[in-house]
């Protein structure tokens, strides 16, 4: 194959591969944000301990990473669920006050890495697993199983919420909170409730997300800042609770970035994802797919 | 300007406050003429740093409701702009901090024309995605040193007699001291009750006649500037400015903190905020250690928001009534 | 007599809903128009695409002759078209008095001095009864009251046209009494006045002249005491 073919087809790959991942961050905050209207600016710091943790069995116990991060998936709700109680308490039903809410996030943000640096340390932590290091080769194409297992596994949580909302009673009872509280009321369930177990959902696949993250690339307290812009760009451009707009819109992102830290530099790569949001923002968009904002 | 408000005493007119600041300013210069001990200017600069940015936060933030999370890329802009004029124009430093305003204002021009036009919560989430698409720029930027930084000379006297630091905390003083007359002046007049009207209720502002767009577009360029502004004499104080000192985490932090403890409805809190942690962070550092103090100021912060969200000013005002 | 309020053609959509379709519709200067119609059938809409809070799809609305199509509802309000709100939207950070500053600040085609703000604000207040609440904040006023300072902020911006959405819901008999005192009155100063409302006592007891909507479209526009016998009237409150 032509070697700039062979080159840009593997950028593209790579990027289609990274989108899924970065699907996996961002179906946090579609839940979250696209569906709640609870702008959640600490789920990277989530995602980021989710990956600590993962870490941490894996290093002390040799456990699968992947596994490690499903074991997480219990505790995670629960923080979830603790948290939205606190939300609600001190914001929903106190009514509108963005900017506390905003704040409040950022602040649980803020402390949760400043906590992680102080527990863990400031240095890069990595897992071992054997599908990090082989890569697999396909024509001209490099498939590095560290990220294609994450990339697979991605879809499988995402197709999986995806059926729970849809076919579930939970699951519908979400989607109805997140277009008509009142009318989900009418029927017998209860918006608090049924918000508490959506935000605890949601910061359930941050145990996931986590344990893809690590597999992905080292970890250390502070990348969790990256993947906001990342994450709450594609949610957007996705079109706010999409789960099918979001993944389109999180492999063109990655793809985006691949290409564009192939053929010019890897540094550029957060720039990619606000240059997606801000036009997303300015021209009112429902997005890719999805309602408006 | 006597309001409806029902206040214990009318307050200070305009003109009076401003006299009053300078007047202010004044007296700490002549007091400051007596200090032999530059670590003195040091602290103080760094206080009347956040003065400068809370203040500069709050117009937006507190007044209009419209939180920016992005405060480390304006005062950071303003850091490397300053720092590459000097290094290109050698420009005296007064220069540097308008040019590093101007800039920061135009910034603020087009981010605010883009993502104004939709719930705050946009513009938030836009302004995070600012400062750390900024910082990728910068580290990118050769001229002023790129990931590697940049040394810049800080001359030894300042051009009043007396050292630079010394120098440089009598222009913070200067800075900070105009940043409040400002805010005090928005929030009295006319302008500060259309932005307490968006704060409150967006919708009903547009619909009683009040140009929210505009409104907001200048309120974003104003703060933006004056945050600018703040981070302009930055590579003077810390003669080495990379990335990471510049994207600082607790300015970043602490610029929103600090309203937000110290009660974000007037020009007030902020400075009291300011203060406030300065201090605590202070004795924490020298007490405890660096990092726990950052922690200490986002667990202040939480619990301020949900426990005391109007803030100090807010906890005194609620006595009163 | 040329119309104050020319409504040419107004549709709306919702995605796949049609909130608006076709509706035409003038008001006379000094006229005194009801609007009813059961829930859904787009009143609220059609406010908001007046008022400009919506962009509408489709036609084209003129106020005294200047087109308003593409401006935002700041403007709309500057050009004397004000409309008070269905659920009371107060400024909640500031008294009742401020509340009124605002519209006066911004809304008005002079600008006033800080006297003859306060002034105006403290006769408006007078006006429909709560210039003793003028230092409270509107969280410490009742539902009516509540209803009254949203109707006094829209009469602060000085308007030609002021839109009442629903500002009689909840009421007892004799608020609604009240507050149909207070529009007739401010009518008898001018201002034309489009009453939205369920309540019909009221809507029969104000109007000159009835409009009905039903389902996006107008079904009826006249003489109050033939709108209300229309077949189609009857049937979209009533049923089949």
């Amino acid at each position: 194959m032509d070697p700039l073919l062979e080159l840009l087809l593997n950028a593209v790959v790579a990027g289609l591969l990274l989108g899924a991942f970065y699907a996996a961050v961002a179906v946090g905050i579609a839940i979250a944000f696209g569906m709640l209207d609870i702008p959640n600016l600490a789920h990277p710091a989530f995602v980021v301990m989710g990956a600590f943790a993962v870490w941490l069995l894996n290093d002390a116990f040799g456990l699968d990473p992947i596994l490690a991060g499903i074991l997480c998936l219990p505790p995670f709700f629960l923080l979830g669920v603790l948290l939205y109680q606190a939300y609600y308490a001190c914001f929903e039903s106190r009514g509108e006050n963005a900017l506390q809410g905003l704040a409040f996030f950022f602040g649980i943000l803020f402390v949760t890495e400043v906590v992680l640096i102080l527990v863990i340390g400031a240095d890069y932590r990595t897992v071992a697993a054997p599908y990090i290091g082989p890569n697999w080769r396909i024509g001209g194409i490099d498939l590095p199983l560290r990220m294609l297992v994450p990339a697979l596994v991605s879809l499988l949580m995402i197709g999986g919420l995806h059926l729970l909302l849809t076919r579930s009673f939970i699951g519908r009872a979400i989607l109805a909170v997140s277009q008509d509280p009142l009318a989900l009321q009418l029927m017998g369930a209860s918006p608090v409730r049924t918000k508490r177990l959506a935000f605890g959902l949601s910061i359930a696949t941050a145990a996931i997300a986590g344990a893809l993250l690590i597999i992905i690339q080292p970890v250390e307290p502070s990348i969790g800042r990256e993947f906001i812009g990342r994450a709450f760009a594609v949610v957007v451009l996705g079109g706010m609770g999409s789960f099918v707009g979001m993944l389109m819109a999180a492999m063109v992102l990655g793809v985006t970035e691949s290409l564009v830290a192939t053929l010019f530099s890897p540094s550029w790569a957060p720039a990619i994802a606000f240059g997606f949001l801000l036009p997303t923002l300015a021209i009112r968009a429902g997005g890719l797919m999805g309602r408006k904002l | 300007m006597t309001g409806d408000a029902p206040l214990s005493r009318p307050p200070m007119g305009t003109l009076a406050f401003w006299c009053w600041a300078a007047a202010f300013t004044g007296v700490v210069y002549l007091a400051g003429r007596w200090v032999t001990n530059d670590y003195v200017f040091f602290a103080g600069y760094i206080v009347l740093q956040y003065v400068l940015l809370a203040t500069a936060w709050n117009i937006l933030g507190g007044y209009a409701g419209y939180v920016n999370f992005g405060t480390a890329a304006f005062f950071a802009i303003g850091a490397y702009i300053s720092t590459a004029l000097n290094k290109w124009l050698g420009l005296p430093l007064p220069a540097l901090i308008l040019a590093g305003a101007a800039v920061c204002g135009l910034i603020g021009l087009l981010m605010g024309g883009l993502t104004l036009k939709l719930q705050g919560v946009f513009f938030s989430i836009a302004t995070l995605a600012l400062a750390i698409v900024t910082q990728a720029l910068i580290t990118n930027w050769e001229y002023v040193g790129g990931a590697a930084g940049a040394y810049v000379i800080r001359p030894s006297r300042g051009p009043l007699g007396g050292s630079y630091v010394e120098y440089l905390f009598y222009t913070m003083l200067l800075l900070a001291t105009l940043a409040v007359c400002i805010a005090r002046t928005v929030e009295r007049s006319a302008a500060g009750f259309g932005l307490a009207a968006i704060r409150d209720d967006e919708a009903a502002a547009e619909a009683a006649g009040v140009p929210t767009m505009k409104l907001k577009v200048a309120t974003t360029v104003l703060s933006g500037a004056l945050m600018g502004a703040a981070g302009a004499p930055l590579p003077f104080f810390v003669t080495y400015l990379d990335p990471p000192s510049a994207f600082n985490l607790a300015v970043a932090v602490n610029t929103i903190a600090m309203p937000l403890v110290g009660g974000t409805a007037t020009w007030i809190g902020p400075v009291i905020g300011a203060v406030l942690l300065s201090i605590v962070q202070e004795a924490a550092m020298v007490t405890i250690s660096s990092a726990v103090n950052l922690l200490l100021v986002g667990l202040i912060m939480i619990g301020f928001i949900t426990l005391a969200p109007n803030g100090i000013m807010g906890l005194l005002r609620g006595r009163r009534r | 007599m040329a119309a104050l309020l020319d409504v040419q053609g107004l549709g709306k959509r919702f995605g796949g809903f049609t909130a608006l379709a076709d509706i035409d519709l003038q008001v006379a200067a000094g006229e005194r128009l009801g609007l009813i119609g059961p829930n859904g059938s787009g009143k609220s809409t059609f406010v908001n695409c007046i008022s400009g809070t919506l962009r509408h799809d489709s036609g084209r609305v003129t106020l005294g002759g200047q087109l308003l199509d593409a401006l935002p509802p700041h403007q709309r309000t500057r050009l004397g078209l004000a409309r008070s709100f269905q659920l009371p939207r107060p400024f909640g950070s500031l008294t009742v008095a401020e509340n009124l500053r605002v519209p006066l600040l911004y809304a008005g085609a002079t600008k006033l001095s800080d006297a003859e703000c306060r002034e105006r604000g403290m006769a408006l207040l007078g006006q429909v009864g709560l210039a003793d609440k003028a230092a409270q904040r509107p969280r410490d006023l009742t539902q009516i009251e509540q209803r009254k300072l949203e109707l006094a902020r829209a009469m602060a911006a000085g308007p030609r046209l002021l839109i009442a959405d629903e500002s009689m819901a909840g009421l007892s008999n004799a608020e609604v009494d009240e507050i149909v005192d207070l529009l007739l009155r401010l009518n008898g100063q001018g201002v034309t006045i489009i009453m939205i409302e369920h309540i019909m006592r009221a809507v029969m007891a104000f109007s000159q002249r009835l409009v009905c909507f039903v389902a996006g479209r107008k079904v009826a526009d006249g003489l109050p005491e033939e709108v209300v016998r229309n077949p189609e009237v009857e049937r979209a409150y009533l049923g089949e």
